[in-house]
């Protein structure tokens, strides 16, 4: 409860900062917008020849896109303003203040800060999914959508989890901040269906950089093609990485010696 | 981080012989890459993190591979390989951040103290940016050793049915190409960096003016496989002229080679006067931060 009470502060401070750049508010959902019909272009690309990518109809692909595209928006308005602040504090010296406050480490660099720029990719990718879910043969029915937002819950654990532990590796690498943003640049697969890639690409994308979990997974599960072990298997991968990446943030503040000393 | 030192104060010295003015042009260059060069080795890490961040035509290369394999598309699965093995090279080669250093510089007012030396500032972000491509080469070229390792075919020509060998004097076209397309996206940057002369937070109008370069230069698809009319459309802009043009004469796959010199030739003429006459105006606006 005291938690909720201060996840609302947070939020209600970040916000009140963030309106002061209300033209950023603009330029990020022109940018939104511009990404995303270079995406559906790109992906329209593949539809020549009767071709179709990964054995995915259309409007099958779209939603993947889709889902994407709200994931990104997710990460945009959640995760990447405050990973950015983790590496900060680490490299000047400041987490030793936080370090000091009588909240939890964790939840404090993990929620403090939340930024608006992502609510239009969040925006235009519900848009996108509900179009494409209405075109599907056979039409999704409602309940599509809301069991197809359980594996996107879990994505987006994992995804926050991922994103975390990297975060936590700067507290022995201060150099590394940019390692988030290599993260960021692979995730850009997602965008497409596994099963569109070659072999070892999709195991990496399933094991080492678990994307499959993101965006196809989902996708397959809102479409009714899942197979009940993977969706298993993707509640067990995010339960288990969220679980890491407490561990790793705990081992990690073991070997903390702040900066400069 | 220390300026590093000017070796040579007289650079408008105008009574010296030719050969001497030329003699102290070439040492300048080489003391200026080499103190970059060394600036540059310290961010290893980071470079290699650079080089996993620019990874976007490796993923495509996956995409387009697979689809070229299973269907018929422009492109066949071994010449897709090849395409974007090049776009990954030549992008790595045309990256450009000037951007970022130079709305620090004004914001921070570190551009003051080297407005005073006898030289451009823009031949400092020059030799940094090529400093870095330098520090970067073993990285990448273990990334492509290993993409190739993945897919052999990829030196396969199925169209002749032997090993895929480089049109030699396309490739050689490419150096040229290559350093214009960097030139043409650094002065593209550059002269956008300079409205921080005026306005806060130039990086946004970059991000904005540079999204099309992610589905028009033919990093996400070769323009082979765009619908005519797109194609047609992408060729009036500068992008194509950044990834795919000099990727296509890297494979030696190029045509309109007269064409793609002249339209990079025309961008940089172009950008670069504009960039001047603003750099003047501009600086002549700054008055820097703390002064």
């Amino acid at each position: 409860m005291r938690y909720l009470k201060l996840l609302l502060t947070f939020w209600h401070v970040s916000v009140a900062a963030e309106t002061e750049y209300r033209s950023n508010f603009v330029m990020s959902a022109l940018n939104s917008m511009v990404t995303l019909a270079g995406a559906i272009f790109t992906l329209s690309l593949f539809y020549q020849n009767g071709h179709q990518l990964g054995g995915w109809p259309w409007h099958d692909a779209l939603i993947v896109v889709g889902l994407f595209t709200i994931l990104d928006g997710f990460s945009q308005t959640f995760l990447t303003p405050n990973r950015t602040r983790v590496t900060e504090l680490v490299r000047q010296g400041t987490l030793d203040f936080v370090l000091l406050k009588p909240v939890d480490t964790q939840f404090w660099l993990s929620f403090r800060a939340l930024s608006l720029w992502g609510i239009p990719n969040i925006l235009l990718g519900i848009g996108i999914t509900i179009y494409a879910g209405m075109h599907c043969e056979p039409p999704l029915h409602w309940t599509a959508y809301v069991i197809g937002f359980i594996p996107v819950i879990l994505g987006m654990i994992l995804l926050y989890s991922i994103g975390f532990a990297l975060g936590t590796l700067t507290i022995w690498f201060t150099k590394l901040f940019n390692i988030t943003m290599a993260m960021q640049a692979m995730l850009e697969a997602g965008r497409f269906p596994i099963s569109a890639y070659p072999n070892a690409y999709r195991v990496i994308f399933t094991f080492i950089l678990p994307i499959a979990f993101m965006t196809t997974l989902p996708a397959q599960t809102m479409l009714g093609r899942v197979e009940w072990p993977w969706f298993a298997g993707s509640a067990i991968f995010a339960i288990c990485s969220l679980a890491f990446s407490r561990w790793f943030w705990g081992y990690a503040l073991r070997s903390y010696t702040s900066a400069s000393s | 981080m220390t300026p590093p030192p000017v070796y040579s104060t007289n650079s408008t010295a105008t009574d010296q012989p030719v050969g001497q003015q030329l003699v102290t042009f070439l040492r300048r260059v080489r003391v200026f890459l080499a103190v970059y060069y060394a600036l540059m080795i310290e961010y290893r890490g980071e470079i290699l993190l650079w080089v996993f961040a620019t990874a976007l035509p490796l993923i495509m290369l996956g995409l387009w591979y697979q689809a070229a394999s299973d269907s018929t598309f422009a492109l066949s699965p071994d010449a897709m390989l090849r395409y974007f093995l090049a776009v990954f090279f030549v992008r790595q080669l045309v990256v450009v951040w000037v951007i970022h250093e130079f709305e620090w510089e004004i914001v921070s007012g570190r551009l003051t103290p080297y407005l005073l030396w006898p030289l451009d500032p823009a031949w400092r972000y020059v030799a940094a940016h090529l400093s870095e491509q330098l520090a970067r080469v073993p990285f990448f070229l273990l990334v492509m050793g290993l993409v190739i390792w993945m897919f052999p075919e990829a030196l396969h020509d199925t169209e002749t049915g032997t090993w895929w060998s480089p049109k030699s004097w396309q490739l050689l076209l490419a150096i040229p190409a290559i350093y214009s397309a960097w030139l043409m996206r650094f002065l593209i940057q550059y002269t956008i960096a300079l409205g921080a002369f005026w306005v806060e937070r130039v990086q946004s109008f970059e991000n904005l003016a540079m999204l099309p370069y992610l589905f028009l230069s033919g990093m996400a698809a070769p323009l082979d496989v765009f619908p005519p009319l797109a194609q047609k459309i992408a060729m009036w802009t500068p992008f194509p002229y950044m990834i795919y043009f000099p990727a296509t004469l890297v494979t030696g796959r190029a045509t309109n080679i007269v064409q793609g010199f002249a339209v990079i030739t025309a961008w940089i003429v172009g950008l670069f006067l504009l960039n001047r006459f603003i750099w003047r105006r501009g600086v002549k606006n700054y008055s820097a931060m703390g002064a």
